[in-house]
């Protein structure tokens, strides 16, 4: 984004709206082929698995591979008949994570006879592949999420408030147990408040960018009013809550780090960021001096063989950086590794050590890869979109992902301090899996919108999508200033409603205007600004 | 907006690359750190993940592994284990190695680089070559005689083969099953406090780790010495040796258990265990040819190994006359093991020759491939061949006639000299019984044996207790057992 100026009354011109991905091949048989290859190498880990600890294939293997490709399958059909031009490499990714995620679990579930959770992960793979297919079906198009941001919002805080009534586990209250499934809904707010903070964001982003009182005179820094501000301040109290009522310290620097970037990503005011990276040293010296359990998580990452020096035997972390040390460049090759020894949460939070171990840096390097091509597809979605909903809800789903495998995996390798996150996909984790599938989902979702040509039915829509459109968009111009025949009847009717529901009446919605009615040329934030 | 999710992006690119850097430094740079932490199980893990070698006694496994379905994963087993104890020693998950199970762990734990058949590949595959074997070269029915022979009571017999070094039997009692130490269960742990605790401490490895005054059995050390220097010419003719005799510079008497002694020759003097002539013999020789001497056997050698230590034996060489003559008959600070003593009866069945003993015939792979074997090995002439020669002819008079005749075996040459070495202060401890010999068959080209057996049993009536009436027999049984 290119910004002129900040004053009120200044037009922000900018000229970064994509060039339009019109016509881009749809790729659903390369989808399918890579889809075959992820379930083959599942069901390959798993044998091999089996081989090594067993000495025979096992007797799952069968079982295990339709089912992982039944799945596989349905989800593809589902993103045949209505995301047809969805990114090819999202859903074969997420098929071979969590196909991979069942191998590990099922490995490590042949060292602890008294705990089998592959049978469970494989029931809650399916609930995900369920909800994604339900979401892709249902959700035909991204922008209806907009008009339900305040329930996301509301069913957030009540999904993160629910486990305080419960019992803590291990430490933390995040957990939920309900007829013998222990749920994790803090899981499940990530993807809600994203929604959220897309929507709250894409209504807002003018305003939080040029809004504003100076704080001194002579500085050209600038603060919102407290409309805008109020929201992220709650946001930052919200994570600290969460924090201290639930000594979850994953969910509370997910949460803030996810809107600190959304927020970067709508505003483009690094200003935010500063005030965001304060609010969240501020927040975590204060937990981190009060809140022991925080405070002993530090201490670890800082000394992680204290314990042994002091007597104790190697703790977690340290068990944990055994089992990388011990895999090598290649791995001890899977079923012969003994990530077991960092015994409770080998499944969970320490899977990783597992991979780790077995398959070497070769493999863990092959896994973070394939999380990085994950995100990048978010993004690229995010980039190639034009509303801005659309777009920062991609980025942020990305960043969901980015983060999430930043935090946990840099924690069980020693670089930060460990918190309590589930390895996307990889970990033992119903929740975490739901959720992983549903945030697929909707980057499918979005993908789709993406990369669909504009408007077939209309030629001359194509003949503008070169440099001629691309210099009339103005700032994010939303996408309905160039609209589709695919759109006119929902998208349409759910932008005017998201105007009404949203209660951006006062600007009148500009950005989501109609299909039919064409952006004005000047910005249309003008009229929304604020004092 | 497009530039802002570009630096997103640009950021989880950057979140991504400190991962993979991350993941470098602990998985390849700190790798070898964390592997060598002693906290670290893994190493442990692999150790015991595969049978162990066995110890191999006349060509039959006295070892064994059994597989726990543990972590750790095969335990060690032992048949005989108490007859063997002090040659295989234990091979613990708690406590560790001994003996043999130490000395021989990088071949039968599969560490050793000698068993890799293709290094590299090796390092590929993270194989780790199956246990091998360690064959010894013990004697088993020499080694079950002198088991059976000491009976349960406290003491040792090493035997050893003269023109080889090679050790036939090695002999600790009381002993203890080793088998008690290989598990990591409390069952280990209550089995060590008992083993450690127990006044009669039955995981001493009497043969080769514990030092007794040898007694009159040094005599055979001092004769040696004397007819080196030439101090004595002819065995038979009359010593100038008063009894009692006097110890040079002090008041002190020195007396014999016997009569008879005063001015005998050589010959009875050794048959009959003289004490009087063999000190004044000592002090005539001199310090200096005695410590040559006595070093030459094996004394005062700091590192002798078979392969595991042998406690030293020691001949003090700083002496004063009077010191010098206790010293000549095996008291004072004149110390021996078993083992030494074996050695040096087998220096004179041997022609003089002190051969480095050893106890480890081989090493093979799994399967029997050889990966080494014992080769050539030092000797020392430890006197003249004459002088071996006629100290031959005395120790056989001792068992033909003299207080050795207990070991007497026909149809075999034997020699020996028995022992009743005082100890404690004031010589107030109840005395060890020695006996070292030496035997061949008629038959033979060279003596096939030479043993040395030490008894100290506090059940004994003090005067029952001489090397002729306690070792003897059991000297005799296993010379029996290797001539056979």
């Amino acid at each position: 984004m290119t910004r002129t100026g900040v004053g009120a009354g200044t037009t922000v011109v900018a000229a970064d709206a994509p060039a339009p991905a019109a016509g881009l091949p749809r790729r659903r048989g390369v989808e399918l082929a890579l889809i075959v290859l992820a379930v083959l190498l599942s069901v390959y880990g798993y044998c091999a698995v089996g081989l090594a600890k067993l000495g025979a294939v096992p007797p799952g293997a069968a079982g295990y591979g339709a089912g992982l490709g039944v799945l596989a399958l349905l989800a593809h059909l589902a993103v045949r008949w209505r995301a047809p031009c969805a990114d090819p490499l999202l859903l074969p990714i997420a098929v071979l994570l969590n196909g991979i995620g069942l191998v590990l679990i099922y490995r490590l579930d042949l060292e602890t006879p008294g705990d089998r959770a592959s049978p469970t992960q494989l029931v809650w793979s399916t609930v995900g592949v369920g909800l994604f297919i339900v979401v892709v079906t249902v959700l035909g198009d991204h922008r209806v999420l907009q008009r339900y941001a305040y329930v996301c919002v509301v069913a957030a805080l009540a999904l993160l408030t629910l486990p305080v009534l419960f019992p803590p586990v291990n430490g933390a209250r995040i957990w939920i147990r309900v007829a013998g499934f222990s749920i994790q809904p803090g899981e499940f707010a990530k993807v809600l408040l994203a929604v959220f903070f897309a929507a709250y964001l894409a209504a807002n982003r003018t305003a939080l960018t040029y809004a504003g009182r100076r704080i001194w005179r002579f500085t050209r820094m600038q603060l919102p009013t407290g409309r805008v501000l109020g929201p992220i301040v709650a946001i930052w109290l919200l994570s600290v809550g969460v924090l201290v009522l639930e000594r979850d310290l994953g969910t509370s620097l997910l949460f803030f780090g996810l809107f600190v970037v959304m927020l970067y990503v709508a505003t483009g005011r690094t200003g935010w960021i500063a005030v965001g990276l304060l609010l969240a040293s501020l927040g975590a010296v204060a937990v981190g001096r009060l809140e022991p359990h925080v405070h002993s998580r530090v201490e670890d990452w800082l000394h992680p063989f204290a314990s042994i020096d002091a007597g104790q035997g190697p703790n977690q972390l340290a068990q944990s950086l055994f089992s990388f040390a011990a895999g090598g460049m290649l791995g001890t090759g899977l079923g012969l590794g003994h990530s077991v020894l960092i015994g409770f949460a080998a499944k969970s939070d320490f899977i990783l050590a597992t991979a780790g171990e077995e398959l070497g840096l070769a493999g863990l390097s092959a896994l973070f890869l394939l999380y990085g091509l994950l995100v990048e597809r978010g993004f690229r979605a995010g980039l190639s979109l034009r509303d801005p909903f659309g777009r920062l809800l991609a980025a942020g789903l990305a960043s969901i992902v980015a983060l999430q495998v930043f935090v946990i995996a840099g924690g069980v390798t020693g670089l930060i301090p460990l918190t309590g996150m589930a390895m996307p996909f990889l970990a033992q984790g119903g929740s975490s899996v739901v959720t992983n599938w549903a945030i697929v989902a909707l980057l499918i979702r979005v993908s789709d919108s993406a990369r669909r040509p504009y408007d077939r039915t209309r030629p001359e829509a194509h003949g503008d999508t070169g440099h001629g459109t691309h210099a009339e968009a103005r700032d994010d111009a939303p996408p309905e200033a160039r609209p589709r025949a695919s759109d006119e009847g929902l998208g349409g009717g759910l932008g005017a409603e998201f105007g009404e529901g949203l209660g951006e009446a006062r600007g009148g919605g500009a950005d989501h205007t109609s299909p039919h009615t064409t952006s004005p040329h000047t910005s249309p934030h003008t009229s929304r600004r604020p004092g | 907006m497009t530039r802002h999710i570009r630096r997103a992006a640009a950021f989880c690119a950057l979140l991504l690359a400190a991962l993979l850097v991350n993941a470098a430094r602990v998985q390849v740079v700190r790798s070898e750190a964390y592997d060598g932490n002693p906290a670290n199980r893994r190493a442990a893990i692999a150790r015991y993940a595969q049978p162990r070698g066995d110890i191999l006694v006349g060509g039959v496994p006295v070892t064994g592994s059994r597989d726990t379905g543990e972590q750790l994963r095969y335990e060690r087993t032992y048949l005989d284990g108490p007859l063997y104890a002090p040659v295989t020693g234990f091979a613990s998950q708690v406590y560790g190695t001994t003996f043999l199970e130490h000395s021989g762990d990088g071949v039968l734990s599969g560490s050793d680089p000698l068993l890799a058949s293709f290094p590299l590949w090796d390092d590929v595959t993270r194989g780790r070559p199956a246990g091998g074997d360690v064959v010894t070269t013990l004697n088993p029915r020499a080694q079950r005689a002198a088991f059976e022979g000491l009976d349960g009571r406290k003491g040792a017999v090493a035997a050893v083969e003269p023109s080889t070094g090679r050790v036939l039997a090695l002999v600790s009692s009381p002993s203890y099953d080793p088998a008690a130490l290989s598990g990591n269960d409390a069952r280990t742990e209550r089995a060590w406090a008992r083993l450690n605790g127990d006044p009669d401490r039955p995981m001493l490895n009497r043969a080769v780790r514990q030092t007794y005054p040898p007694g009159s059995t040094f005599k055979v050390v001092t004769a040696a010495a004397a007819l080196d220097a030439g101090v004595i010419t002819d065995l038979d003719a009359a010593t100038d040796s008063p009894a009692p005799y006097r110890l040079p510079g002090t008041r002190t008497r020195l007396t014999n258990e016997g009569d008879g002694c005063e001015d005998a020759p050589l010959r009875d003097a050794f048959e009959w265990s003289c004490n009087t002539v063999f000190a004044k013999l000592g002090v005539d020789t001199g310090l200096a040819p005695m410590t040559r001497t006595a070093q030459a056997f094996g004394f005062n050698d700091l590192d002798v190994r078979i392969p595991f230590a042998v406690a030293p034996s020691t001949f003090d060489t700083s002496l004063d006359r009077a010191q010098l003559a206790l010293s000549s008959i095996g008291q004072y600070n004149t110390r021996a093991t078993p083992l030494q003593m074996a050695m040096v009866s087998a220096a004179v069945a041997d022609g003089g020759q002190v051969r480095t003993p050893y106890l480890v015939e081989r090493t093979t792979r799994r399967g029997g491939a050889t990966v080494s074997t014992a080769g050539s090995r030092p000797s020392r002439q430890a006197m003249l061949p004459s002088t071996a020669r006629r100290l031959r002819e005395l120790m056989t008079d001792v068992v033909r006639e003299g207080t050795g005749v207990n070991a007497a075996i026909p149809g075999a040459i034997v020699g020996g000299k028995t022992g009743t070495a005082q100890h404690g202060l004031g010589n107030a401890g109840i005395p060890y019984a020695w006996f070292v010999s030496w035997a061949q068959d008629v038959r033979d080209m060279e003596p096939r044996v030479a043993v040395a057996v030490v008894v100290e049993d506090g059940s004994a009536r003090r005067g029952d207790i001489t090397g002729g009436g306690m070792a003897a027999p059991i000297a005799r049984a296993v010379m029996e057992a290797v001539l056979d």
